[in-house]
């Protein structure tokens, strides 16, 4: 049986202007303990890949230059 | 990063500590203090700085006893009675005896604890008997504290490995464990003299209301793995059918908190805007009333806080919304609720297991020690009821100390090399089939399964058919499971965890044919307490490939309690008055 995608919307975003990942940030990607969030081969910014979250904020918290914020799950909202 | 590779180191250590959240960096720092020269590891799934269910920081201390407050005799007395007398009492006394000492450990460490104008610590009572709430004014900073302790005393810490299983050694005792790296599946095997367990609550087992898998009320990334590993070593597991089902924020399935805003005025309400428990102290007893005002058509039930001055409700948000879980204000931001004007409408939450705030536990006595040579367990996973943040680093530090010394006295135990290859080829299944079912599926699959048939009020017929649907669920975990990287690879073993959990759940709780603990052990086939025939624990083991049960006589009590104060937490219910 072949696996489908399930589109979500994901509740966390990153402002890639703000981000400096490609300068060698990878603060939220190390702090996450879901270990969701990882830094993108095409933009070299942070992005949430699996929506698999605890709406818990280090991300948000920990980021040097206030590039993440974190949103309530849509399911839950 | 998350592409599969294969590889495999080997490491020893004198002690070995699963679980980097509240217990486990505390059992490190201790084993360490105690003897500088040990090998202390310290493995954690996530990162150290940010994990557990203290990863954002705490509020308060739920359960502090403070000379001039309350005394070690009260307080295990008081949680004697709010676990329905089932009750080692041996470490809950330790723990409140222990537990002033490692509040001034804390103050050393930079985090600051309440007082008043006095100087005196500021001790609030959320209780149903005694006073034991200490609130935390700079409980954001725990974890930076903790780290900051490890660096220092040389902990080697293993961030970003899942641990899978335990080692045995030759005569049945811990001699290390199996992990594997979550973004690269690479194996870790690490030999060691002991192990001390502190991988937190079975946070995953029910499905949360909103159909959101990581919506959990604990820190999602507790799955049960520690149940799980200390079940498949051969540790007695005690009371799981007691589960932990918290009040919390409808939806958002965090605390509101009560006890946080009940000092300051705040209470439960149901729709009418009355008061409906005598006490907003978390127990079976109060779950049974909020279930049955939630049945009753008097719900929902409501946090309120609507009648408090503006000021108040200021002191109140600046907790709620900072720490702990401090997205709550966004969510209340989403919805336009301002606590100012509108009640907070609250649920209670599904299933899980945890000690830290009722009683299923891997089974310990007063020095941690589970039934299993060399292995020690601490946190939400160990059987110390109710025993929360201070009784999660209480009890590290007893475990940490007691391993230590252990670890003095032995050698590295030989393992078996066939359980290593064995654990690696049940690890990498997933990853050798290029079609099937994903772990997300089969997780979501047995929570629902939790929801419908394990969840109280328990019903035998329904917790029978639970465990044939769950064996069909298991079937495809172990032979249509597919893994694509890594990152799939860790959901796939909590998938397993979660799974092992749920049969533990559902053979404990027909075990016991009475009810206890409130809604926590609400049997409708028995619906009465049968304290002849189940004045006992139960203890879960797997003996010779098989999950059983038995009883085991609760011990002694220290403490003796008279049989006028045993029904205390019953009488949870406001009685009418004319
Ligand atoms: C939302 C919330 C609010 C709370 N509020 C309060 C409060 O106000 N006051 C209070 O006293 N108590 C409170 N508690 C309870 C208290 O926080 C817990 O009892 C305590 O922190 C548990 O500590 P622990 O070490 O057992 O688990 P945790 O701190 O959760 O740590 C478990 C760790 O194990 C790791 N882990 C899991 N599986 C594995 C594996 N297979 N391999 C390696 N690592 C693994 C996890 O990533 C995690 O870091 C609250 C709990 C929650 C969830
Ligand atoms: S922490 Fe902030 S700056 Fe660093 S990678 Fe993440 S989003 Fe970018
Ligand atoms: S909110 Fe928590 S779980 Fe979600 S991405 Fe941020 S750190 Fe990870």
């Amino acid at each position: 049986m072949p696996i489908a995608h399930m589109p979500t919307t994901v509740p966390v975003v990153v402002d890639e202007a703000k981000c400096i990942a490609d300068k060698g940030c990878t603060v939220c990607v190390d702090v996450c303990p879901l270990d969701v969030l990882r830094i993108s081969d095409l933009t070299g910014k942070a992005y949430m890949k699996y929506d698999e979250c605890w709406y818990c904020m280090p991300c948000e918290t920990d980021c040097p230059t206030g590039a993440v914020t974190v949103n309530i799950p849509y399911l839950l909202r | 990063m998350d592409e599969i590779r294969e590889g495999s180191t080997e490491v020893s250590c004198d002690v070995l500590v699963i679980g980097g959240g509240t217990a486990g960096p505390m059992a490190a720092y201790r084993a360490k203090r105690r003897n500088p020269n040990m090998r202390v590891i310290l493995l954690e799934k996530a990162n150290v700085k940010r994990s557990g269910a203290i990863a954002m920081g705490m509020d308060g201390l739920n359960n502090a006893v403070i000379p001039g407050y309350a005394t070690p005799e009260q307080y295990t007395k008081e949680i004697t009675i709010a676990n329905d007398g089932i009750c080692d009492q041996a470490p809950v006394y330790k723990y409140a005896s222990r537990c002033f000492e490692m509040i001034q450990e804390l103050d050393r460490f930079g985090i600051k604890f309440q007082k008043t104008e006095n100087g005196d610590f500021d001790v609030k009572k959320v209780h149903h008997l005694g006073s034991y709430v200490l609130p935390m004014p700079n409980g954001d900073t725990v974890k930076k504290a903790l780290y900051r302790q490890l660096r220092r005393e040389k902990v080697l810490i293993s961030n970003r490995y899942m641990a899978t299983r335990l080692l045995t050694g030759r005569n049945g005792q811990v001699a290390g464990a199996i992990a594997v790296n979550t973004r690269d599946a690479e194996f870790l095997v690490i030999r060691a003299k002991t192990v001390i367990l502190c991988a937190g609550a079975a946070g995953r087992l029910g499905l949360p209301q909103s159909g959101y898998l990581w919506g959990t009320y604990e820190n999602a990334a507790n799955s049960g793995d520690g149940y799980a590993m200390a079940y498949h070593a051969g540790a007695g597991l005690a009371n799981l059918e007691c589960y932990q089902i918290n009040p919390l924020i409808k939806d958002y399935n965090g605390p509101a908190c009560a006890y946080v805003a009940g000092p300051f005025g705040g209470y439960t309400t149901n729709n009418d805007g009355n008061r409906f428990i005598e006490c907003d102290y978390w127990s079976g007893q109060m779950i049974q009333e909020f279930y049955n005002e939630l049945q009753s058509g008097k719900g929902p039930v409501f946090l309120k806080l609507d009648h408090l001055h503006s000021d108040t409700i200021g002191e109140i948000e600046a907790v709620l919304h900072n720490v702990e879980r401090p997205s709550r204000g966004r969510f209340h931001q989403n919805r336009g609720t301002d606590y100012r004007e509108r009640m907070i409408e609250m649920h209670i939450s599904e299933i899980g297991f945890c000690s830290g705030h009722s009683a299923s536990g891997v089974f310990v006595d007063e020095f941690a020690r589970t039934t299993v040579t060399g292995l020690y367990a601490a946190g939400d996973m160990a059987s110390v009821p109710h025993n929360y943040m201070l009784g999660a680093f209480t009890n590290g530090a007893v475990a940490g100390e007691h391993a230590a010394g252990f670890a003095e006295e032995i050698d590295l135990p030989d393992y078996d090399i066939g359980e290593v290859e064995r654990e690696k080829t049940r690890v990498l299944a997933p990853t050798k089939r290029d079609d099937g079912v994903p772990p997300n599926q089969i997780e979501y699959k047995t929570r629902r399964l939790v929801n419908d048939y394990l969840q109280p009020p328990k019903v035998t017929a329904k917790m029978n058919l639970g465990r044939m649907r769950l064996a069909e669920v298991r079937d495809d975990l172990e032979n249509r499971m597919v893994a694509r990287d890594a990152h799939e690879l860790m959901r796939s073993l909590e998938a397993a965890s979660i799974i092992d959990c749920a049969d533990m759940a559902a053979t404990a709780s027909l075990f016991r044919t009475e009810s206890r603990w409130g809604f926590y052990h609400h049997r409708v086939d028995f619906p009465e307490k049968n304290n002849d025939e189940w004045f006992c624990h139960s203890i879960l083991r797997k003996q010779d490939g098989r999950m059983t049960v038995e009883k085991r006589p609760v011990a002694d009590y220290i403490v003796p309690i008279e049989e006028s104060e045993r029904s205390a937490y019953d009488r949870q219910r406001i009685r009418k008055s004319a």
